[in-house]
């Protein structure tokens, strides 16, 4: 199995991070790695969508399935504990879906770091799945271990990925790797 | 260009810990330690990790962290879902658990990975998790997952992984992934 990066982005003070080219038929997965991903907006969350060919706007269906572990620094606020979010899921919604917590850190050390694997994007049979583990250091000073997953409900090849803060500008390092 | 790169490949056997004090830094976004075979010399101890901001010795840096696992025994009158507060720490600066109460017997073992990311930055806390299963002493499969952050915005260089009590055998491979 061989395993490619595609494409770094590198953004600073950016609305938003896109892949637009190198998403097709060549892979059966694509693997995307973001590290210091650090919101400009305290409280705001990092999440992903999708077009499909040909497609824009960002706003694919999804139903998706979102479920946390946490923990505060301090020990009392959040002793300890594992959970799904309803309100953070989505049934055949057409938002970004969050990948970190929903209430990042703006602070200075403050951070996101994980993964995304979306299977099979190019294929114009079945719908795309789609999973992510990641980890949040949160506005309120807890850790917070995110996994998301779900499916695009459509036949339609996807070919653009995009990620975004749902409020604010960003920095981070996407890497989009294919497999296969 | 194929990924992951292994860095090194480390064996215990019969030692009281794993310490790699050399091969982490700004080389790669994301380091990935494989480690398979751990068993325990002393029944029910804990498998753990600690690092070293660079620098720094004692591997005592500050960590918060989450713990749960999903567990099912041999005997089939067992099986769920639980998060474990003695498996976590909140600003904590001792080894963070990563398999507990792991079994001894001589065919009982624990295999799993831990992946850190960007342990050379200077800027942001140091986010992890670990994804491993073990035999546990009581007999059941274990599937724990651990995650959280290192509170330091100092690079983190070295890492160490020890029983909370007593020696062990096992592998641990250190991978980088540019």
């Amino acid at each position: 199995m061989a395993m490619d990066l595609i494409t770094t982005n590198t953004s600073s003070g950016a609305a938003t991070s896109d892949f637009t080219t190198g998403i097709d038929s060549t892979y059966k997965l694509y693997i995307f790695k973001f590290y210091d991903v650090n919101p400009a907006t305290d409280g705001t969350s990092f999440g992903f969508q999708a077009n499909a060919v040909g497609a824009s706007g960002y706003n694919e269906t999804m139903t998706t399935t979102y479920f946390q572990s946490y923990h505060s620094e301090d020990d009392t606020q959040s002793a300890g504990a594992i959970s799904y979010d309803t309100g953070q899921d989505q049934a055949q919604g057409t938002s970004f879906q969050k990948l970190s917590s929903a209430s990042l850190g703006n602070g200075g050390d403050e951070s996101c770091a994980g993964e995304l694997f979306l299977f099979n994007p190019s294929n114009t049979t079945y719908v795309k799945h789609f999973y992510s583990v990641s980890n949040s250091s949160k506005s309120d000073d807890e850790t917070m271990q995110i996994f998301t997953s779900g499916y695009f409900n459509i036949t339609a090849a996807i070919d653009d990925v995009q990620f975004k803060m749902a409020s604010g500008n960003m920095d981070a390092v996407i890497k989009m790797y294919g497999v296969g | 260009m194929g990924i992951p790169t292994l860095i090194s490949t480390s064996t215990a056997s019969n030692s009281s810990s794993i310490d790699i004090t050399s091969g982490i830094d700004s080389t790669y976004d994301e380091y990935m330690f494989v480690f398979t075979d751990v068993n325990p010399a002393t029944d029910s101890a804990e498998f753990q990790f600690q690092v070293n901001a660079s620098g720094q010795t004692g591997f005592n840096e500050t960590i918060t962290s989450t713990y749960f696992n999903a567990k099912h025994n041999e005997a089939d009158t067992e099986a769920g879902l639980n998060y474990h507060t003695g498996g976590d720490q909140a600003q904590g600066t001792s080894y963070q658990s990563i398999m507990g109460t792991m079994g001894n017997g001589a065919d009982e073992c624990g295999a799993g990975e831990l992946t850190i990311y960007s342990p050379a930055s200077t800027t942001y806390v140091k986010h992890f998790y670990t994804r491993s299963s073990f035999y546990r002493s009581s007999d059941y499969s274990m599937d724990v997952y651990t995650a959280g952050y290192i509170n330091t915005t100092t690079a983190i260089d070295e890492i160490s992984f020890k029983m909370s009590s007593g020696n062990f055998d096992g592998v641990i491979q250190m991978y980088g992934i540019s």
